[in-house]
Formats: C-alpha cells, structure tokens, sequence
C-alpha cells in the first residue's frame, strides 16, 4: 500500500495575520508554521492504514525551503518519506499539477489532501489533482475503512454524512472525523533522531503555470467594540438584536 | 456567452445558498451584458425549477439522472453545459467544493472559492475573497479567459427580479468512480451551516443535561444548535454539533455563544457570522472582543431569562 499524504505549511491560528509591501505580501516574520491541522488528520490516518495493510507513507510538500520543518515534523511522527516541490505554492491549479506529475511517475493507492488550507482557505487541489488524475475524489472526508482494494466512506454533506463505496487508487480531501482529535500523535524523541535519516528528496517544479494570481491582501474592517448589557436586563440585549441588529 | 450556475438541490428543493448563487450570478451577467443559464443535477419539480427565475435565471438545464454526490458525473455534465460559458458561478456548499475544482481541471479556468463580492474587474476578472480563515481579505485575479467563481455562503445576499425561466430537460446519464450507498442526515433538525441562527453553547454550561434551555431557546428562535470543541470531545454533543476551525462553518446572521470563551480556533470557525452575541461569568473571556453584543453573567440565569423575553415578542 503507497500512500501520498498532501501537506500544506501553514501559520499556526493563533499567529497574527499581516502583510508587508502594501498589503502584496503576506508577513511571515515571527509567524509559527505548523502542519495545516486538516492534513494532520490526514496524516494520522495514513499512518494507521499502513500499521495494518504495511507499505510506505510519503509526505508531499510544494513549497521553499521553509516548509522543510513541518515536513521533518511529519517524518517525526512516522512517515517515509518526504518529497518537497521546489517552488512558492500561489495557485491550486499549479500546486495539484506538480504533484500530479510527481504521482504520474510514483503511483499511489490513496492520495491524502486536507479538506482545505487554513492560510488562503483554498479548498481546491484535491479536486483538481483528482481531475488531472482521473480519480474519485471524496472531499470533507470523515470516515475511511479498507477491506483489500475496496473502501467503505463517508462524506459530510450538508446536514449529515453521505456513504460511499470507492474502489484503490482515490483521493480524499480529509477532515476531523478519519481520526479523533485524540488519535493525533505527537513526535516523541525515538521519531525525531529518526526522521533525521529519512530521506526528504528535493524536486524541480517542471512548470509554473498558475490560472489565479494574487493582488494584494487587506485586513477586513475592525468590528466596533462589544456593547455590553447587564444581566439583570436582558429585555435590552433583545431589543438591541431586535430593533438595532435587526436579526430576530 | 453567458453566465452558468450550478443549483445545487436537496431531495428537489432548493435552499437560500441557492437562491444567492443564483442573485450573484444574475449580477455577474448583467455586469457582462449578458443572459444567466442555470444547470440542476438530480430529481426536481418544474414548480422548483421556476423559482430560478425569480432571481434573474433565464434557462435551467435539468439533468435529472445525475447524482450530485457522483463528482466526476456531475463535472462532465456542467463542463458539457460550460462551452459559451465565460463565467460559472457556485455556492460553496461540500458538494461544490467537489465539482468546481474538478471543473478547473478539466476546462483548465482559474477557480476562486470563498468569494464576498461581484468582481470589481471582468478584464481580466478580479474579486475579493476570504482568506486566513476571515482573518484577511484577498484579491485575486484570474489568469484564464473564462472563471469558476464558489461565493461564500451568507455573504451577497438575495436579489429578486421578474423574468421568464425555459426549463430544457437532459436526459444525460453518466457515472464515475464511486458507489453512494445513501446518506444519514439528522430528520428534523436546521442544519448548521443552512441556519439564519445558531445558538452554540460550550463548557461553561457544565454537562450534556443542561442543553434543555438551548434547545428551548433554539427552536423559539427558529435556530441550529452547535457547540464548542471541548463540549463534542467529551461526548456532551455530538460530533456533527462542532462548530470551529475544525469542525463545521458557520456564517449565519446570528451567532449566540453560552458558555464559550472563544478560543481563536473557535472563533476561525464562527466569525463569518453577521452579528455575534456572548453570554459569559469571565469578563476576560476573549469572545467579547469578537461579538456585537455580550452579557457578564451566568447563563443559568440569563438563558431562562432571554427565553422569557423572547416568548414576549414571538
């Protein structure tokens, strides 16, 4: 079983959101990178897939040098091997078309993405890599269970979840739910010596081809500040929702 | 050329995120000078369909046979509807989210999700989007002739206007590479991310047998319940109640949060909504700096409270 895991390196939520350059340019000084948490899902389940069927789990990375970290991370936490694209992911449509010439050449029998990135919220090369690919893509994905090359899924859809059955190879854009927040792992010190010697290969991007392109970047309109109402009135937090708010 | 939507239908009904996608794209083709051409996937009423024209919609394509879950299916159908198509329009609904990026691929037309806004630009085509979970607004460009645009959900709104609707009917039957064996949907209940309200609540009401005064103060106000993080991974609620950077999204005009103290995660998740009201004891706790409107006490005596008022002006 070969297993691709897709992982995006993302600003940890709690950073602090700026750009630089009048607003070109997102700001990544002092910013904490860590595994974007939809991937990490995505991770913790391929590992306790190939803890059952064996194989290799690869980790696949489009990104500069920086993302090497989190790519360490998950070889800490039990992957392979890592692949990085050498080049700045701007765009869904040039991300997937990277690795899927990296998947043309390394088949694979489940490819993992995350259900989306919590930097630009992209939510697309899943499906586009599934498209290029010809493959089943089952996005929001929160259950997967393999019986030879046959697996049983589910999706959340809008209200509740949707079964589905999908013969090897597929994609899946991952989500809480493949795993419980609990089954995350966390690299102990055995995990990080050895991800040292895993191999982390290095790729040149065979085209930069991009169909979006950023502008610029602005930060929404500060709220005014919370207008508070006593507890012993509650009449007028209803009134303000009625009559101010206007939303019941 | 011409502006497509994808109506995306429920056991052949549309709902509001439709009914926007529609309001959007009908403005999107007015802005091009030209006419909005609607695509449906799955069973559905001619009575449904004619609702498309109450919101600018001049022809629905109805493809009856395809199931939308089937997101190869569903892609070739719209790719075949696409040709004169110079921009097509989605609600970024789960099922979306399979189809546009699929559609991307294979027309190769940039995708932008998450937009707030009719594009500002249509040569080349420029619009806003969200990004860095609302923590930023993008503008984006797109490189490619033609654009796939997926709005946010409660982000335009709805726009009625008079017009005739054709409703042509295909008979196009495709599959792809997965088998739906059927869905499981709680009966019964407002779905989280289709709810105008969302009444959340979280550790602060201190064990699964308080949810009666949400529940009550839910259904009055016609709203989903949701819950925090913490609340779902000790097994007060179930998982499919989380709202938050994790779990579900929530963008509704009104967001009550009892008993959370709005952890970022949290409130990456929630923060979309238009108005937004805390009840919480700490007045430390970080959701008053996110809400509209917040109240400094204990929700066991605010909620029975707010429950009463309410009744008075139901």
């Amino acid at each position: 079983m070969n297993i691709v895991v897709c992982i995006s390196s993302v600003p940890d939520t709690t950073a602090k959101i700026n750009f630089t350059d009048n607003g070109s340019n997102f700001d990544a000084n002092g910013v904490q990178f860590v595994i974007n948490p939809y991937d990490e899902f995505g991770l913790t389940k391929a590992m306790m897939l190939k803890e059952v069927t064996g194989g290799k789990v690869t980790v696949i990375t489009v990104g500069d040098a920086t993302v090497e970290a989190v790519m360490r991370k998950s070889l800490a936490i039990g992957a392979d091997a890592a692949v990085r694209i050498n080049m700045n992911a701007t765009d869904s449509y040039s991300t997937a078309n990277e690795i899927a010439n990296y998947l043309s050449n390394n088949p694979a029998d489940i490819i993992i993405t995350g259900r989306e990135s919590i930097d630009y919220n992209g939510g697309a090369v899943g499906g586009i890599l599934a498209e290029m690919m010809s493959l089943p893509f089952i996005n929001a994905c929160n259950g997967l269970e393999l019986s030879g090359n046959t697996a049983k899924l589910t999706r959340e859809i809008d209200g509740g979840k949707e079964n589905i059955t999908a013969e090897l190879p597929f994609v899946i854009g991952g989500q809480k739910g493949l795993v419980l927040e609990s089954e995350l792992r966390i690299p102990n010190m055995r995990g990080i010596m050895q991800a040292r010697s895993k191999p982390l290969e290095i790729i040149e991007p065979s085209s930069k081809e991009g169909l979006t392109s950023s502008v610029s970047f602005e930060k929404p309109v500060e709220k005014e500040a919370c207008k508070l109402v006593d507890a012993d009135n509650v009449a007028e937090l209803v009134n303000l929702l009625q009559n101010e708010a206007k939303v019941i | 050329m011409s502006v497509l939507v994808y109506t995306e239908s429920w056991d052949g009904k549309f709902r509001k995120s439709t009914f926007e996608a529609v309001s959007y794209a009908s403005e999107t083709a007015k802005l091009l000078g030209t006419d909005l051409v609607a695509v449906s996937l799955g069973e559905i009423s001619n009575d449904e369909l004619n609702k498309l024209g109450n919101y600018g919609a001049s022809k629905v394509i109805s493809a009856s046979n395809i199931i939308k879950g089937d997101g190869q299916a569903a892609t070739s159908v719209i790719a075949e509807q696409a040709n004169d198509a110079k921009v097509i329009v989605f609600s970024n609904t789960y099922t979306a989210k399979m189809i546009a990026p699929r559609l991307s691929a294979k027309l190769k037309i940039g995708a932008i999700s998450n937009v707030i806004e009719v594009a500002t630009s249509t040569t080349p085509l420029i619009v806003k989007r969200k990004a860095f979970s609302s923590k930023a607004i993008e503008i984006v460009k797109v490189n490619s002739e033609k654009a796939i645009i997926s709005i946010a959900p409660n982000s335009f709104g709805l726009i009625k206007t008079e017009g005739t609707l054709t409703i042509e009917n295909s008979d196009t039957s495709e599959k792809g590479g997965i088998t739906i064996k059927g869905q499981e949907t709680a009966s019964g209940k407002i779905s989280i991310s289709e709810a105008e309200i969302v009444v959340s609540g979280g550790r602060g009401l201190k064990g699964p047998e308080n949810w009666g005064m949400i529940e009550e103060l839910a259904d009055l106000l016609v709203a989903a319940t949701a819950c925090s993080k913490p609340v779902s991974d000790i097994g007060w609620r179930p998982h499919s109640e989380h709202v938050g950077q994790t779990g579900k999204a929530v963008a509704a005009d009104l967001y009550i949060a009892i008993g959370i103290s709005g952890a970022i995660q949290h409130l990456a998740g929630v923060n979309s909504s238009k108005v937004m009201v805390a009840i919480n004891t700490d007045p430390e706790a970080p959701f008053f700096k996110a809400a509209d409107y917040g109240i400094v006490g204990d929700a066991f005596e605010v909620v029975p409270k707010l429950i009463e008022e309410i009744k008075k002006i139901r």
